[in-house]
């Protein structure tokens, strides 16, 4: 965090001068080791084991907030007889379908809601990447629940959790993790120890968490870890995901994705939602409690914010118009079909993945092979010049000569040349006041879509086309200022807010949204940030004229609520836990709900309510039930549906690595998303053979002085002189081993490419002793490429493509390969190295191994 | 210049009895530093913005002269920064007055090896007319059992979390309203 979040991180410094002890977890000793309490070298792709000993140790111990777990979570819960776990099934839960590598999750459900699980078969969530859309809401699961509060019934998610968890000891975390039992054992202390009434602890992970092919059940262990110990919506707790772009919040809220509409909404799925009601339905789960229940309203405003007058209850909205999802649409499966000459045309906007993103050869072949491709951005980057200066001209793999792709590249305005709200990663939304003129052809994303837009639609005027009518139908009036004709990024974010169509009175809040047309929402979780037709993302009160929590800097959804699930912060009767962690609280004299933050919960419904049966929607929330996007209002320790791979997070090994999974038969993710392509291909790893062609784990992160690929920072002076050259970091023990001497250089080989770096011999990184062997780790910064004033081989090059089944992020967090002193070689030796190294690791592009890895009889017991 | 100001003038004299006993502020300043004074002071506007790296969203005030960015600092007001900058954010005014960032707009012809110049608006047209190329060759109705597609799979597109939410907003309007399915971000990498 004081590597890549220096500004966020001077609060962790002000609790520890307050008495926080601070760990840091990392395979690689940083500048956040230096400063905290404690540091535990940890092996790459390993978080599970860890934490899952954390659990064991929680459990164990009955260390958990008791009173919290029991009205709070879903601990007390019964689970259907006909599941089974990980532990019965050598790595595999019930349901597992070898055939498709996916689960079908009835037998996870609770106990009579076996048949509800909504997901028949996961493949296709699978591929629509369909976890995403779980960012503000929990999944489908039944609203009625049998329940045991003394947690002993032997099928209650508390007794599965401990049984799931009983093999990772200390002894287990030491041996899967390399971290000894003793460092493990003062952290888990001090984590329970900081948690309760009085006190709260705080996990903070960078998403880098997120790049593993089990990225979504490492943040799942975690909050399990927070629910248990009661530190979830409440002050100094949480879980907190430290987001590397300036607006990736944003992006993913108002999403430039292909499986989401604004505020988390599903894209439509050709077979599951051919119509309105249908995809209504899939979202609001009919019978389920929570505020999802307002889904309707939610999507018929968006509908009506995109098409207008033409968006009638009649013709449900234009509904017709969304273009359905058949599959995986990803970035990855994009690229692949770039290669295969499937995809025209190609916009980069303000991304680099030339360098950026995993395979980078197969990015670069990618993009030599459309019809054309528009790069928008302040520099010349890599992704704009590949046919000319790419690794690949060199190897000759691309012939400029030869190279059809046509390439606009067009300037960018930068931050300061446009106004427009960032949110940053606490989901707070800041305006920003444009200082001034972009220079040049230089331009906002805003102009260059409003303009295209307004261009198509001229273009399009007298079309007779069915499929034109979703692009003249759109409403795209929006007003323009200034010489450019820039048009009014305040009059988006009044779209984006909502407004009445008949008075066009801005929304306040999102229980304003309709689902009869008179409301229109470009995205109902911003409802609000407009309120009263004042642009409240823009107030900037001193921090030194209001309280701690700074509700009036900026705006927070949902509500400007800067805490969520916040009812929690009070116990069941809605009195504060403890007065040292006050925050929002019951006052029973005005029958309302009151505190430093906005209430997370309805304002006036008392502790004491209770549903009437068979109650949904906000209706079937009970007075304690905190949760109130979850279907059965409490926080999951269990997740009987919404994550593909499993209710509960298992420890499987990176897709790469050296080592036999030591709790399992199941090597890696059963589940994961692999790509058979010619480009691709994976390192053998056991129980295959040949893995010690690729002997060493590589990891890769952030500087402090550079951004992601580069773009914003090699190109600007004084950060390209601070961090002026790529380099690898490995162990004195490891550059004896290898023969590789500080400050010269070393070359280093995965099964996709090869690439060379400066040697930094450092003890910042440490050998562990995993399962009885010594495993050697190397670190090296992703941020390098071949343009800029600062150029150097790309890390990611290294990677190939094995995806998160769940959101489909790819497994750039940990990989295998071969370290050798000395430059790599040139030109088309480059590629007879790969190859022969492909050949001598058994490798054969196009091809992966088998999935699943235990033998027939745990197949038996868990795959059925 | 009287003995008296020529006194005063020597920094280990105003180190000794000025409120700097350690020489690093007041009493070390010559009048060279003493005319100085700070961009800041002179600016003709500050803008009130947030850094652009990464997701802490650092307060800065850009400070404006002649037309021109003249510095970045961090706002003392900000509750998340409280006036501090990273190097990055520290650099934001090399980022933005570079001299390596483009102001015109490229293009590369297919199978060329140079780049050339375009007029902006030609460029946009040009774009234009390639969507709706693309849209028609490669344009999905409806699947094989007639419910509806309403897409075209050949057109893609990667960015957003380095934009704002407003321009998120209009891309993924126009692009849902053209068909294209293929929006990504950073968010799925
Ligand atoms: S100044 Fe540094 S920590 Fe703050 S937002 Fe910018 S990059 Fe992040």
């Amino acid at each position: 965090m004081a590597e890549a979040h220096p500004v966020g991180f001077q609060w962790v410094m002000e609790a520890k001068r307050r008495g926080a002890k601070v760990f840091h977890v990392d395979p690689r000793f940083t500048r956040t080791s230096a400063v905290a309490d404690a540091y535990l070298p940890i092996r790459a792709g390993t978080d599970i084991a860890l934490l899952g000993g954390v659990v064991r140790y929680i459990l164990d111990n009955e260390l958990d907030f008791r009173e919290y777990v029991v009205a709070y979570t879903n601990a007390a819960t019964i689970v259907s007889e006909e599941f089974s776990d990980t532990e019965d099934g050598d790595g595999f839960f019930s349901g597992f379908d070898p055939e498709t590598g996916t689960y079908v999750q009835d037998s996870w459900q609770y106990e009579g809601h076996e048949g509800s699980s909504g997901s028949g078969h996961t493949a296709q969530e699978r591929d629509s990447a369909a976890g995403l859309t779980h960012e503000s809401h929990g999944a489908q699961v039944g609203g009625q629940t049998r329940r045991d509060e003394t947690l002993q019934h032997p099928r209650c998610v508390y007794q599965i959790l401990k049984r799931h968890f009983a093999r990772y000891t200390p002894e287990m975390v030491e041996r899967v993790c390399g971290i000894s039992q003793e460092k493990f054992l003062e952290l888990a202390r001090a984590w329970t120890e900081n948690s309760g009434r009085d006190r709260t602890g705080m996990l903070v992970y960078s998403v880098g968490w997120t790049q593993h092919s089990v990225g979504v059940q490492y943040i799942r262990t975690g909050a399990i870890i927070q629910l248990l110990l009661g530190n979830m919506g409440r002050p100094g707790g949480g879980v907190m995901a430290l987001r590397g772009h300036a607006s990736i919040q944003g992006s993913t809220d108002i999403p430039t994705l292909f499986n989401l509409l604004p505020g988390y909404l599903p894209m439509p799925h050709h077979a599951e939602h051919p119509t309105l009601d249908e995809w209504v339905d899939s979202i609001r789960h009919p019978g389920q409690k929570g505020f999802w229940g307002n889904a309707r309203s939610f999507a018929a405003s968006l509908l009506k914010a995109y098409w207008g007058d033409a968006a009638t209850p009649e013709n449900d909205f234009c509904y017709g118009y969304l273009p359905r999802m058949t599959g995986d649409h990803g970035t990855y499966q994009q690229v692949l079909n770039m290669i295969d000459g499937k995809i025209k045309g190609y916009f980069l906007l303000g991304q680099n993945p030339a360098v950026g993103s995993a395979h980078g050869r197969a990015q670069r072949l990618g993009m030599a092979n459309l019809d054309w491709l528009v790069v928008r951005d302040l520099f010349m980057i890599e992704s704009a010049t590949f046919w000319q200066n790419g690794p690949e001209v060199a190897t000759g793999e691309i012939v400029p000569e030869e190279c059809r792709t046509e390439v606009f590249f067009l300037p960018a305005a930068s931050h300061v040349e446009k106004e427009g709200t960032f949110t940053q990663t606490q989901r707070l939304l800041q305006w920003r006041e444009k200082a001034v003129e972009p220079p040049g052809d230089a331009r906002s994303e805003l102009w260059f879509f409003y303009h295209l837009g307004r261009k198509l639609r001229e273009k399009l005027a007298d079309s007779p086309l069915p499929r034109d009518r979703a692009l003249l139908d759109l409403t795209w009036d929006y007003p323009t200022h200034g010489p450019q004709a820039e048009p009014s990024a305040e009059a988006v974010l009044r779209e984006i807010n909502g407004y009445d169509v008949t008075t066009g009175r801005p929304l306040s809040g999102f229980a304003e949204a309709r689902a009869d047309g008179s409301t229109a929402i470009g995205c109902w979780i911003y409802t609000g940030v407009y309120a009263d037709g004042v642009n409240q993302a823009a107030r900037r009160k001193s921090r030194h004229e209001q309280d701690w929590v700074a509700a009036e800097w900026g705006w927070a959804w949902p509500a400007n609520r800067r805490i969520l699930y916040n009812r929690a912060s009070a116990d069941p009767d809605g009195n504060p836990w403890s007065e040292r962690k006050r925050y929002v609280w019951w006052d029973a004299e005005k029958s309302e709900w009151t505190g430093y933050d906005v209430p997370d919960f309805e304002k006036t419904k008392p502790p004491s309510y209770r549903p009437a049966p068979g109650a949904s929607g906000t209706e079937g929330i009970a007075g304690d039930d905190p949760f109130v996007m979850q279907g059965d209002g409490k926080g999951w320790l269990y997740a009987p549906s919404g994550v593909l791979d499993g209710p509960l997070p298992t420890h499987y090994e990176p897709v790469e690595s050296p080592v036999r999974n030591p709790l399992y038969g199941q090597q890696a993710n059963p589940t994961r998303k692999m790509y058979a392509h010619p480009v691709n291909s994976v390192n053998p790893s056991p129980p295959q053979e040949h893995g010690q062609v690729f002997p060493y784990v590589f990891t890769v992160s952030r500087l402090t002085e550079h951004h992601t690929a580069g773009a914003m920072s090699r190109t600007v002076s004084p950060l390209a002189e601070l961090q002026p050259e790529m380099f690898v970091e490995v162990s004195p023990d490891l550059a004896a081993e290898v023969g590789l001497t500080h400050l010269g250089w070393a070359h280093l080989v995965s099964g996709r490419a090869v690439i060379e770096a400066k040697v930094l011999v450092t003890d910042r990184l440490t050998p562990l002793r995993v399962d009885g062997r010594i495993i050697h780790q190397v670190w090296l910064p992703y941020h390098f490429g071949f343009e800029g004033l600062v150029t150097g081989d790309s890390a990611n090059d290294l990677f190939g493509i094995s995806l998160d089944p769940n959101v489909l992020i790819q497994e750039s967090k940990v990989g295998t390969c071969d370290v050798r002193p000395g430059r790599r070689p040139t030109g088309p030796a480059l590629l007879d190295l790969v190859a022969d190294y492909q050949r001598r690791a058994g490798i054969t592009p196009g091809q992966h191994a088998p999935a699943v890895t235990t033998d027939d009889e745990g197949k038996e017991h868990g795959a059925s | 210049m009287g003995v008296r100001s020529w006194f005063e003038g020597w920094p280990v004299y105003r180190q000794l009895t000025g409120t700097d006993p350690l020489g690093r502020g007041a009493a070390a300043k010559s009048d060279g530093s003493r005319a100085l004074t700070a961009r800041t002071d002179t600016a003709d506007s500050v803008a009130r913005s947030v850094c652009p790296y990464c997701a802490v969203g650092c307060g800065q005030r850009v400070f404006v002269k002649d037309g021109q960015v003249s510095q970045i600092e961090g706002d003392p007001d900000s509750p998340i920064s409280r006036g501090r900058l990273c190097p990055k954010g520290s650099a934001s005014k090399s980022l933005v007055t570079s001299p390596l960032r483009q102001t015109t707009v490229r293009y590369r012809r297919p199978y060329s090896t140079q780049w050339e110049g375009l007029e902006l608006d030609t460029a946009l047209d040009m774009i234009a007319d390639r969507i709706l190329a693309a849209r028609e060759q490669t344009w999905e109705d409806v699947d094989t059992q007639g419910r509806p597609l309403n897409r075209t799979l050949g057109i893609s597109s990667l960015g957003g979390a380095t934009l704002d939410n407003e321009e998120n907003y209009l891309i993924k309007k126009l692009f849902t309203a053209m068909g294209a399915l293929q929006i990504e971000n950073q968010a799925r990498i």
